[in-house]
């Protein structure tokens, strides 16, 4: 393996990873908050890549109001199904909210089966994102330069959000003690919506790059993502947003990485997110980043 | 101020109160008294609306406050400390406080709140910036009463202020409470201590097995034969 094709894969990882990335830190946001793994959060993913579809294809509207409008009814969805399917059992047992987020998941995917059926529909690119940088001897293509500055920018001001906000600091007392925080005479519903449609925002960024990058919309193409995003997010800590985009992140990088060094194994390429998450469930179960919990 | 009448509450099939009725005046320090499982808690959590009320009604300021949210009662000026302090541990000091002026918006009225407290518990100013769980029990408890005063509060119910800590400590959280009274909020202080919770209180009512046994001014209750044997020991002073 020479210089120039070991960076060339560490260009295709990165990208990979910051996307599981975007959607992990949804995962770890509204597990840290609800102590819930909301399974319906990957096909979030598939839902904003229809709608930005649709946008473009069937609204003819310009791919940037087509892209935000799909980023902010992603984020209405997300708390839309909070407030429809969580917020009704949020005294019940946590396996009870476990078991309808995985009925969620179902019910958004096989809606979409119907309404929209299951053929793929390929994405329109914008032409800002098409095309490639060669650097020496690899080609980075635009789209990794977007994912990459578009990533980082939404990790940072999650991050800042989350530090410096009142509403991040009402997210991160809630997510050790609700009741107190009711006595604080905070809403702690408007603070649970406002983690999703971030969360659920996050995903729609991911989503519509996603689709960018591998451009075949179907109703199932959130399932894989969400799934390797859940990984990413038990990889770096669950409840750690920090945690979530280094998880994606090498995640990202050993699945390319691993098929690059060893193009045999390229079959078993989803099955090294869960190797990884087996691994580090029996030797760090808090994740690289997770601190220990004193319950 | 605070009216409750008649005040019923189930968990599952047991019965935790079985007609509360109390009162508390405007600025004054009332003590409700009792030992563990009598069903103290359970009054002040029913109050702020942590736990649903069977009947009875619950009245501040006039106005029948069963049955709202917790966080709207909170917002009347009704600020309940919780037993055990609850101060964010993964939050810092000035987080904690910020967390009890969540709807201050004005930044004049917000520096003045942080000031007050500030001045009220020096020992938080050099610790800022530290995480509230990296505090004494002592210190712990001086946060939980700062947060609540960055709530503005015009009835304050402290559960359990004493739980856990030094006698000195002790002391000077009842030092703090005469303090705050004379500032002009009202308190409704629930205690296991009952020989300190007498003394400062103005009237006091006891609680056994869900229903108020006793009731009187504070100094008359300290000397009453029932109360000293129960809770005092025999050894009063």
């Amino acid at each position: 393996m020479d210089y120039s094709f070991a960076l060339q894969q560490l260009v295709y990882g990165l990208t990979l990873g910051c996307l599981y990335g975007l959607l992990a830190i949804g995962y770890t946001m509204v597990y840290g908050v609800l102590r819930l793994i909301n399974f319906a959060h990957g096909d979030l993913l598939m839902v904003s890549a229809y709608m930005a579809f649709f946008g473009i294809a069937i609204f003819g509207l310009p791919w940037p109001v087509s892209f935000i409008g799909s980023v902010l009814l992603t984020a209405l969805l997300g708390i839309l199904i909070d407030r429809g399917a969580y917020k009704p059992i949020r005294k019940s047992p946590r396996i009870n909210a476990l078991i309808t987020a995985i009925g969620v998941s179902f019910l958004l995917e096989n809606l979409g089966l119907v309404l929209i059926g299951g053929r793929p529909k390929s994405f329109p690119m914008p032409s800002l994102f098409s095309g490639s940088i060669v650097v020496g001897t690899i080609n980075i293509p635009a789209l990794s330069i977007w994912i990459f500055i578009i990533t980082s920018v939404l990790l940072v001001l999650c991050v800042l959000v989350v530090k410096k906000t009142r509403i991040g600091i009402a997210m991160r007392a809630l997510s050790r003690d609700m009741e107190t925080v009711m006595l604080m005479g905070i809403d702690k519903d408007r603070v649970i919506s406002f983690t999703f449609a971030l969360g659920s925002s996050l995903a729609a960024a991911g989503g519509i790059m996603w689709c960018m990058k591998y451009p075949a919309v179907e109703p199932f193409m959130g399932v894989i993502p969400g799934l390797k995003a859940f990984v990413a997010a038990v990889l770096g800590g669950i409840g750690n947003i920090t945690g979530a985009a280094l998880g994606g992140l090498i995640l990202g990088l050993a699945e390319v990485l691993i098929v690059a060094v060893e193009p045999d194994w390229s079959g078993y390429r989803d099955a090294i997110a869960f190797f990884l998450m087996i691994i580090i469930l029996l030797t760090r179960p808090t994740g690289i980043l997770g601190e220990r919990l004193p319950d | 101020m605070l009216q409750i009448e008649d005040l019923h509450v189930s968990y599952g099939g047991i019965r935790a109160l079985k007609g509360v009725s109390l009162r508390v005046g405007a600025k004054e320090i009332v003590s409700l008294l009792g030992s563990n499982g009598a069903g103290k808690s359970t009054t002040v959590r029913a109050i702020s609306g942590l736990i649903t009320t069977k009947s009875g009604t619950i009245l501040f300021d006039g106005k029948t406050i069963n049955g709202l949210a917790p966080h709207k009662i909170q917002r009347l000026g009704l600020v309940h400390i919780p037993e055990g302090r609850k101060v964010f541990a993964n939050l810092t000091i000035r987080e904690n406080l910020l967390m009890g002026a969540y709807y201050t918006r004005e930044k004049t009225k917000l520096t003045k709140l942080f000031d007050q407290v500030y001045d009220m518990f020096p020992i938080l100013v050099s610790k800022t910036q530290q995480f509230a769980g990296t505090l004494s029990g002592g210190e712990q408890q001086m946060l939980a009463i700062g947060r609540a005063i960055m709530s503005q509060p015009r009835l304050l119910m402290m559960d359990e202020p004493s739980l856990g800590l030094a006698p000195m400590i002790v002391a000077d959280v009842f030092r703090i409470i005469e303090k705050i009274r004379e500032e002009g909020v009202t308190i409704f202080l629930i205690e296991q201590n009952a020989n300190l919770a007498l003394k400062i209180a103005d009237y006091a009512f006891l609680i056994e097995n869900g229903t108020i046994s006793l009731e009187g001014r504070g100094t008359e209750l300290l000397k009453d034969p029932r109360v000293k044997q129960a809770y005092l020991g025999s050894v009063a002073e």
